[in-house]
């Protein structure tokens, strides 16, 4: 239980919604039969896997760009950076556009998804925290793990996609 | 007063900068000696505004700091006070410091107190000197505010006819008063009107307040702040206090410039630990619209709604026999949409007056420091650019105006006895031509020494000796970084560095710069400048099923070539032959990385001629598709820079198509494949 706080305290934001939102509710979908959720709040919208346009020399998750609305918004696969393997999207695929507060100000990015299930009040207190691997499994944007109906949902921290270096670019300026 | 006022900082912030503008360009224009008419007054109304505000917003440092400015403009403007040059010297400095608390406020920076001190000590220096008849009275009354202790004050409101209507009421004023000490107000009736002429929202009253106890100054006026402007006003201490107050006069004189240092620093040391750099992030701008844009576009917005109805109703039960009546309306949509579509970009365009406007005051400086005498011409300033550009462009303008006043003008002994007047002139021009932006900067000087300016390419290794350059290829090795032909280094310029940095800054937005110079006469730096960054002319182009944009400007032609006209370096750099010129070919699949390739034969495809990076090259591409306008969007608002990539459009169909970087493209080229040659051709 004490876990959970502190995780809660380090996700900043996220902390505050779920005051507001006791509920703490979250998306759920599946990605190569592995269940994930993300915050509600950050979803802005969910659209059928439109053609995106590929972004030459960019890193292999990141799909391409699609436009939204007049914005110009990077759409990237959890499979490839997760090497889950397989890239054939079905027919129930689709992209979940996502916001968030970034370094930069807020930006959107869209995540491909195999299907949407559902909206789920997550209890987060069974892990908390996601358990360690070792370098072989990478849990860097996993920001807790929870349980929904019986199975294990990876909860998603939306915040530290949208400030990967390979998204949004700012590492690099540091740098420089 | 619990409102929200914070909502109004930006705009304060916004509006300051614009009145410490109008205070410097009044400054500099301002002659030495009695001074009057409109300039003092506009330079008295902003810095009256920027106090105003920064008391409003709890800016005490600022607004103090402003009140001893506006106390010594005041003089001025009644003319009890000459402006001197000191004076002018030591105002225009507190503009620069003026500009850097409120920089430092907005964005959480660090002031530099000991400088604001030393400032507002001089300030209250020159007040304190004796600079005409009046003087002395008026200043000690504003001295004697801050501190004096008394046991209450004599005030005299009496509000103007239309201040009612201005929606400030003086009750609350009254009711304010009376909370700080023992009260008595009596009102003066005297100016009632009888009641058939008396109009219902002119305020006729006026008071006589008697407020006692230990209360200081500023809390009256403050109280009075917001009607100032709209009422005669006149506070005095009680009776009874005045003769011991007006002895004190001399020993605060004394006292407050050691205190106003201590005072403006504690608040700004305070405000700059409380915020970080939290508000850089949040910087979003805003630009000021003439009404005149805006009611072109509702305008224009009302011709469209009226078109589309006539379309709508067509469309309802269509008949072919209204075949023109349609074709007729969906040309007047293409024209709505045209004017729309200006008048949308027209409102991001302000005049370049908004860039020119420092120069007048950085020449004063320079020439200044330098010892020559320069006089800076400027016209064009009303052309109008965009936002986005003027931004951009102020860097390698300042650049370019101080090469001008450091290399380009004479020493005025030396100018005199090459027989030219002892004081030297840059102009500076802007104009409209076709779609581009032109700047000039011309100056009447030595002009660009040909000779030691090639010896040093030489020197440096740049060129070789034996090259045979043009003249025009000679003067533009004054881009070159590490190429300067000062003989001495100034603190001004003469690094070499810089000349390098304005090519490319001008690069970046699409523009180009070029010189030319007489001996003897001058030079002149000419900058053309597309007019504006979100909308360019595109040619659209395939590579496999990838659809990309390449700017209408870099293209020089698109031409098939014969399998004879291929040539190939060192048995990998692919070059071609064009006319007389060799040019490396840049296979965009291979940079890009694109799959599905249809061409990978070179006779096959397209090869688009782009120039770019000082060069031209041949870009291999599958076709080319249309040409037309874009819309430039950024990638990097969601995404990152990619190299290459400039930006991205959508397309009528939805989808997105990405827009070609040339230069950076050329880079990124070259640096996969190491074509021989092509160092040569940057040089040259």
């Amino acid at each position: 239980m004490s876990n959970a706080s502190e995780l809660n305290l380090e996700s900043g934001q996220v902390d505050e919604d779920m005051m507001q939102n006791p509920g703490n509710q979250y998306l759920t979908f599946t990605l190569a039969n592995e269940g994930y959720g993300v915050n509600i709040l950050r979803v802005e919208e969910i659209r059928g896997l439109d053609n995106w346009t590929r972004i030459p020399n960019s890193p292999p998750f990141v799909r391409g760009v699609v436009n939204i609305r007049g914005a110009i918004v990077p759409v990237i696969d959890l499979r490839e950076r997760f090497e889950l393997g397989g890239c054939e999207y079905s027919n129930d695929a689709v992209i979940i556009v996502l916001r968030g507060e970034t370094n930069l100000g807020s930006r959107a990015l869209g995540i491909v998804a195999d299907a949407v299930s559902d909206v789920h009040d997550a209890e987060r207190a069974a892990f908390g925290v996601t358990p360690e691997f070792g370098s072989g499994v990478n849990t860097e944007f996993i920001s807790g793990l929870a349980t929904v109906d019986g199975r294990m949902v990876m909860l998603l921290d939306v915040e530290r996609i949208l400030n990967h270096k390979d998204v949004c670019g700012a590492d690099e300026k540091a740098a420089a | 007063m619990s409102t929200d006022i914070s909502q109004f900082l930006d705009v304060f912030y916004e509006e300051s900068f614009e009145g410490l503008d109008i205070m410097e360009a009044g400054l500099l224009d301002m002659p030495a000696g009695p001074v009057e008419g409109e300039l003092i007054n506009s330079i008295f109304r902003a810095a009256h505004s920027i106090k105003g505000g920064g008391g409003t917003f709890g800016l005490t440092d600022v607004s103090d700091f402003t009140h001893v400015m506006e106390t010594l403009l005041d003089e001025m403007r009644a003319g009890d006070r000459e402006m001197t040059g000191e004076a002018n010297e030591i105002l225009l400095q507190s503009v620069d410091c003026l500009r850097e608390m409120l920089t430092a406020k907005q964005q959480g920076g660090e002031v530099d107190e000991a400088r604001i001190g030393a400032l507002a000590q001089s300030l209250e220096s020159l007040l304190g000197s004796p600079g005409g008849s009046a003087t002395s009275d008026d200043a000690p009354e504003s001295k004697q505010d801050e501190k004096a202790s008394n046991s209450g004050w004599v005030i005299k409101f009496a509000p103007h006819k239309q201040m009612l209507e201005n929606g400030k009421d003086p009750v609350p004023i009254l009711r304010e008063l009376a909370k700080l000490g023992k009260c008595e107000v009596n009102v003066d009736t005297s100016a009632m009107p009888d009641l058939y002429t008396l109009e219902p929202e002119s305020c006729y009253l006026s008071w006589d307040v008697t407020v006692e106890g230990d209360i200081d100054k500023e809390q009256v006026t403050e109280l009075f702040e917001w009607v100032e402007d709209e009422c005669d006003l006149r506070i005095e201490p009680l009776a009874l206090n005045f003769s011991e107050s007006a002895t004190q006069t001399t020993d605060q004189k004394d006292a407050t410039p050691a205190a106003t240092p201590s005072a403006i620093s504690a608040p700004a040391t305070a405000m700059a630990a409380k915020k970080p750099t939290a508000a850089k992030a949040k910087e979003s701008g805003s630009i000021r619209v003439s009404i005149d844009k805006i009611d072109t576009l509702i305008n224009t917005i009302g011709e469209l709604v009226i078109t589309q109805s006539m379309l709508s109703q067509i469309g309802e039960d269509f008949e072919m026999e209204q075949l023109e009546q349609l074709t007729d309306g969906l040309a007047q949509l293409a024209r709505n949409t045209r004017e729309l579509q200006e008048g949308v970009l027209g409102i991001r365009m302000l005049p370049i007056s908004f860039a020119f406007n420092r120069f007048p005051r950085m020449v004063h400086d320079t020439s200044n420091k330098l010892g020559k005498k320069v006089e800076l011409i400027m016209s064009g300033q009303e052309t109008e650019v965009d936002k986005t550009v003027m931004e951009k462009i102020g860097d390698p303008l300042v650049h370019l105006v101080r090469n001008s006043i450091d290399h380009g003008v004479e020493a005025p002994d030396v100018r005199k006895a090459a027989g030219k007047p002892e004081t030297g002139t840059v102009e500076l021009s802007a104009s409209h031509r076709g779609g581009n932006i032109i700047i000039e900067i011309k100056d009447d000087g030595a002009g660009i020494n040909k000779e030691k300016l090639l010896n040093k390419a030489i020197s440096n290794g740049l060129i070789k000796s034996e090259n045979e350059l043009s003249e025009e290829e000679v003067l533009n090795l004054v881009f070159h970084a590490g190429l300067s032909t000062a003989e001495e280094i100034s603190d001004v310029s003469g690094r070499g560095v810089g000349m390098d940095v304005v090519r490319s800054n001008i690069r970046d937005l699409g523009g180009t710069v070029d010189v030319t110079s007489e001996p003897g006469k001058g030079s002149i730096f000419t900058i053309r400048l597309p007019l504006t960054l979100a909308i360019l002319d595109g040619q659209t182009i395939a590579v496999g099923d990838e659809t990309y944009i390449i700017p209408l400007v870099s293209i020089v032609e698109s031409i098939q070539v014969h399998p004879d006209m291929l040539n190939l370096v060192a048995g990998k750099g692919e070059t071609f032959k064009l006319r007389d010129e060799y040019l490396s070919i840049i296979r965009l699949h291979q940079i890009f990385g694109v799959d599905s390739v249809n061409c990978k034969d070179l006779t096959s495809g397209i090869l688009v001629v782009v120039e770019g990076e000082g060069g031209r090259y041949g870009l291999f591409v599958d076709e080319l598709r249309g040409q037309q306008q874009v819309v430039i969007k950024s990638l990097e608002a969601n995404y990152r820079k990619v190299d290459g990539i400039s930006g991205a459009t959508i397309l009528g169909d939805g989808s997105v198509a990405l827009i070609l970087d040339l230069p950076g493209l050329i880079r990124l080229a070259n640096r996969s494949v190491e074509v021989p040659g092509v160092h040569q051709q940057n040089v040259a």
